[in-house]
């Protein structure tokens, strides 16, 4: 079987800037591997060797990216490039030829889901109801903030959407993975359309749209503060699945992932929920929590670091401490013995006075 | 003797005589202000200590003063002036000073507040015993060079032979108004016009606290006693006896000079040395660095230095002996570290003072902060103040006296941990001041914490 899927990436991924300013969303390392990678790799997994990448912003570092990924895992990997927007399923139809050409069923996602990816567990829902279209669901607390899905306990079948309920109708939202038969690109013009609003309701309408229960953690990673949640949830899987890619030991406490290329000093306390990458030093006397260090960064001596997100090439100064959400940009200077407090600092800045309260830094 | 009132201070007073076996007396004022409770912006240090005795650059305030006064010939007495109860430390400190400067050093505890000019003219007879030709008044919370034989040597050479010398320094226009302005004449000195405390601007040269008397003054002093009993039986029909409204509560800054000025008896030296104000705790810091600085001209032995072995020393530090500090810490500028500290690794201070007993943990950060005697800071934690020193490009400036609220908020001010606090580790404590006795369980930021 040679099946596709369509990822929705998007276009400049505003809303992980500073990041995103170096480097296109999708490349942006989450748990020291591209956010694109955890869902290509996945996809593979369960067949899939040929993906498609919507995109509104064209980047050559992610063309050349791509490049590399099709020799490494020999699929094929195309970019669809939409030159005006066309919402969430306008790009489908953009799409369709490469989609079109036979008759299996494809994966469509949003580009900052992470998740323990169900894509054979999907494919085999969906060929057991043998209608048009799964969406993947999960269950969140507060179902409220986001469009909740009605739907059948027993067989999936989607009764209908409601965005925003002020009562309690379900806890189930649109997790943002989805299957479709090449017939239901019929249903999409293009032009600027709506998924959620314009074609879900219609298949629902019809019978022809189910719903599949997610198991297991979910998190849309579009943002630093979620970001940084998903990571923990991420590492937890891990701890389950994998436990032997964790880094244990003395000065190591809880969930922490460490690439074999970083060198951490003594006296650290490194954990629980902390990323590091590749060639990134941590020196003595180092205190970090609930964080992800990207690649090459270096973080100084005696320094204390809890909810940060540290851009790649940073250097982070002796005694700093740094909290709430701060995320630096690439290649972004702390001086020594500063305190920054949520502080959002673009890339290539030097940092010589101290946050105390949350701000951008341009 | 008496107990201390914790909020009330002592005047010294230096007196000399005129021949070379001179009984040199100085009269250093503890100052009090009109309410008893005016010391509070030394609070919550001065639960512990009477300000006077507050350790700046290692050593109590009051030593700095002592020190001086040692130095010039003849000083055979100081007289500690103040409305303070004598307690258990400033007698202690008394004796230790008289060993160590083989001078005579006496307390003189006035009946009431009696302002700088009432309390010396109630101990006139003690003052002028032994006849000395001159004396020196100075206010204990100030920090200075002290350049009392300039001003000696300034007195016999300007005006008359029995004027009375105030030492005077400029400040910037605007700050000149937070202060006793002097206008003088420029060619002889002399003090034509004061104010204490201008609503407008006067003249940016302003009184020190320091200042140069001779018996004469007691004359002076007396014609406003005289006076003020009078007005009170003119409108009060009796002689009140509690606080400002006594006749003998006399300021010699408001009462006195501004009397004296233009009348070719008061005249004014001006010093280009430094001097502050020490009103509130983060003055205490700012004369901490001042006097540190003199260190290496006073005290070299006082400075601490890069030692194998040793912390990491940037800067001017004293450390006390009995410290123990880890070789990985990294210390100063401006740090003073007290009696049986205790530093661990990677320990980072700076501009800040460290009280006797403390304990720093591990990777703590201590910045614009004064530590409390006995407090401990866990480890990796963060305590960090605002420093509120004067504008560095502004040679004149002064430090600001802060006000503890602005616009409803607490003005950023230097971090104050009082005795026996605990901050737990990996905290921020930052601007806050911390009473005594607290045991803290997570951080905190702007916060006055009782």
């Amino acid at each position: 079987i040679i099946m596709k899927a369509l990822i929705l990436v998007g276009g400049y991924g505003t809303r992980l800037r500073p990041l995103t300013l170096s480097v296109p969303k999708p490349l942006v390392e989450f748990c020291n591997k591209p956010i694109l990678l955890h869902q290509v790799e996945a996809l593979v997994k369960a067949g899939v060797d040929h993906v498609v990448l919507a995109v509104s912003y064209m980047s050559e570092l992610l063309e050349r990216e791509m490049r590399v990924q099709e020799q490494r895992l020999g699929i094929r990997i195309s970019l669809s490039h939409e030159k005006e927007p066309l919402g969430t399923a306008g790009p489908l139809a953009l799409a369709r030829d490469l989609l079109n050409d036979d008759s299996e069923p494809f994966f469509v996602l949003n580009s900052d889901v992470i998740c323990d990816f169900p894509f054979k567990d999907l494919l085999q829902f969906h060929r057991n109801h043998g209608k048009e279209g799964t969406i993947v669901v999960t269950r969140v607390e507060e179902p409220s903030k986001y469009g909740v899905v009605v739907y059948e306990a027993d067989s999936g079948r989607i009764h209908r959407f409601v965005e925003k309920p002020q009562v309690f109708v379900s806890n189930k939202i649109n997790a943002g993975m989805y299957i479709f038969n090449p017939s239901m690109l019929s249903r999409i013009q293009l032009r600027p359309t709506s998924i959620e609003k314009e074609i879900f309701p219609v298949m629902a309408g019809e019978g022809q749209l189910y719903a599949m229960e997610l198991q297991g953690f979910w998190m849309d990673i579009g943002q630093p503060k979620d970001f940084l949640t998903g990571m923990c949830m991420y590492l937890q899987s891990v701890r389950q699945h994998a436990p032997e890619r964790l880094r244990t030991g003395p000065g190591f406490l809880g969930n922490v992932l460490v690439d074999p290329t970083a060198q951490i000093g003594e006296n650290c306390t490194i954990g629980p929920n902390v990323t590091i990458g590749a060639g990134v030093v941590v020196e003595d006397g180092v205190r970090i929590k609930r964080c992800t260090v990207l690649k090459g960064s270096r973080v100084r001596s005696h320094s204390w670091l809890e909810s940060c997100i540290v851009g790649w090439s940073s250097s982070v100064g002796q005694w700093v401490r740094m909290e709430n959400v701060t995320v630096l940009g690439e290649d972004v200077i702390v001086n020594d013995e500063l305190y920054l407090n949520g502080a959002n600092v673009l890339p290539h800045k030097s940092i010589n006075e101290s946050v105390p309260e949350p701000r951008i830094i341009m | 003797m008496c107990e201390f009132n914790l909020n009330c201070y002592a005047h010294v007073i230096l007196c000399f005589e005129k021949c070379y076996t001179n009984k040199v007396v100085i009269i250093i004022f503890l100052k009090i202000f009109k309410h008893c409770f005016s010391g509070t912006r030394f609070r919550p240090l001065s639960f512990e200590v009477p300000k006077p005795l507050f350790p700046v650059a290692g050593v109590p305030m009051l030593q700095h003063h002592i020190e001086a006064c040692a130095k010039v010939p003849n000083m055979k007495e100081i007289l500690l002036i103040g409305f303070y109860q004598p307690n258990e430390e400033l007698n202690r400190f008394l004796l230790n000073a008289q060993q160590e400067f083989k001078i005579s050093i006496r307390y003189l505890q006035e009946y009431a507040a009696l302002g700088t000019g009432g309390g010396i003219y109630h101990f006139r007879d003690q003052i002028v015993s032994g006849s000395p030709e001159a004396f020196f008044v100075l206010n204990a919370d100030v920090c200075s060079a002290f350049p009392l034989t300039e001003m000696l040597s300034f007195q016999k050479e300007h005006g008359e032979p029995n004027s009375f010398v105030i030492l005077g320094t400029t400040a910037n226009r605007k700050q000149s108004m937070n202060y006793g302005c002097i206008v003088e004449n420029e060619e002889s000195n002399e003090v034509l016009h004061y104010v204490e405390k201008p609503s407008t601007f006067v003249s940016d040269i302003i009184n020190c606290g320091i200042y140069l008397f001779n018996p004469d003054i007691f004359q002076h002093i007396g014609a406003v006693f005289q006076k003020n009993q009078q007005d009170m039986l003119l409108l009060l029909g009796t002689e009140p006896t509690n606080g400002w409204h006594r006749a003998e509560a006399i300021r010699l800054e408001q009462d006195i000079f501004t009397a004296l000025a233009g009348q070719g008896k008061l005249y004014v030296y001006k010093t280009l040395s430094f001097w502050s104000q020490i009103k509130s705790a983060g003055s205490a810091i700012y004369a901490s660095r001042l006097y540190l600085n003199q260190y290496h001209t006073t005290h070299p032995e006082r400075l601490a230095s890069n030692k194998e072995g040793g912390p990491k020393i940037t800067g001017n530090v004293y450390i006390h002996p009995t410290a123990n500090i880890d070789p990985t810490a990294v210390l100063g500028p401006n740090v003073s570290i007290g009696t049986g500290v205790t530093i661990g690794a990677g320990v980072r201070v700076r501009e800040s003072i460290i009280l006797h007993g403390a304990n720093l943990q591990d990777h703590c950060c201590v910045l614009n902060s004064i530590v409390g005697w006995d407090s401990t800071i866990g480890k990796w934690a963060r305590v960090e103040g605002t420093p509120s020193d004067p504008n560095p490009n502004d040679p004149y400036a002064k430090i600001d006296s802060e006000t503890l609220f602005r616009e409803g908020k607490l003005t950023p001010s230097i971090t104050i941990l009082g005795c026996n606090v605990t901050i737990p580790s990996e905290v921020i404590i930052l601007n806050s001041i911390v009473l005594p006795h607290k045991d803290l369980n997570r951080g905190f930021k702007n916060q006055i914490i009782l």
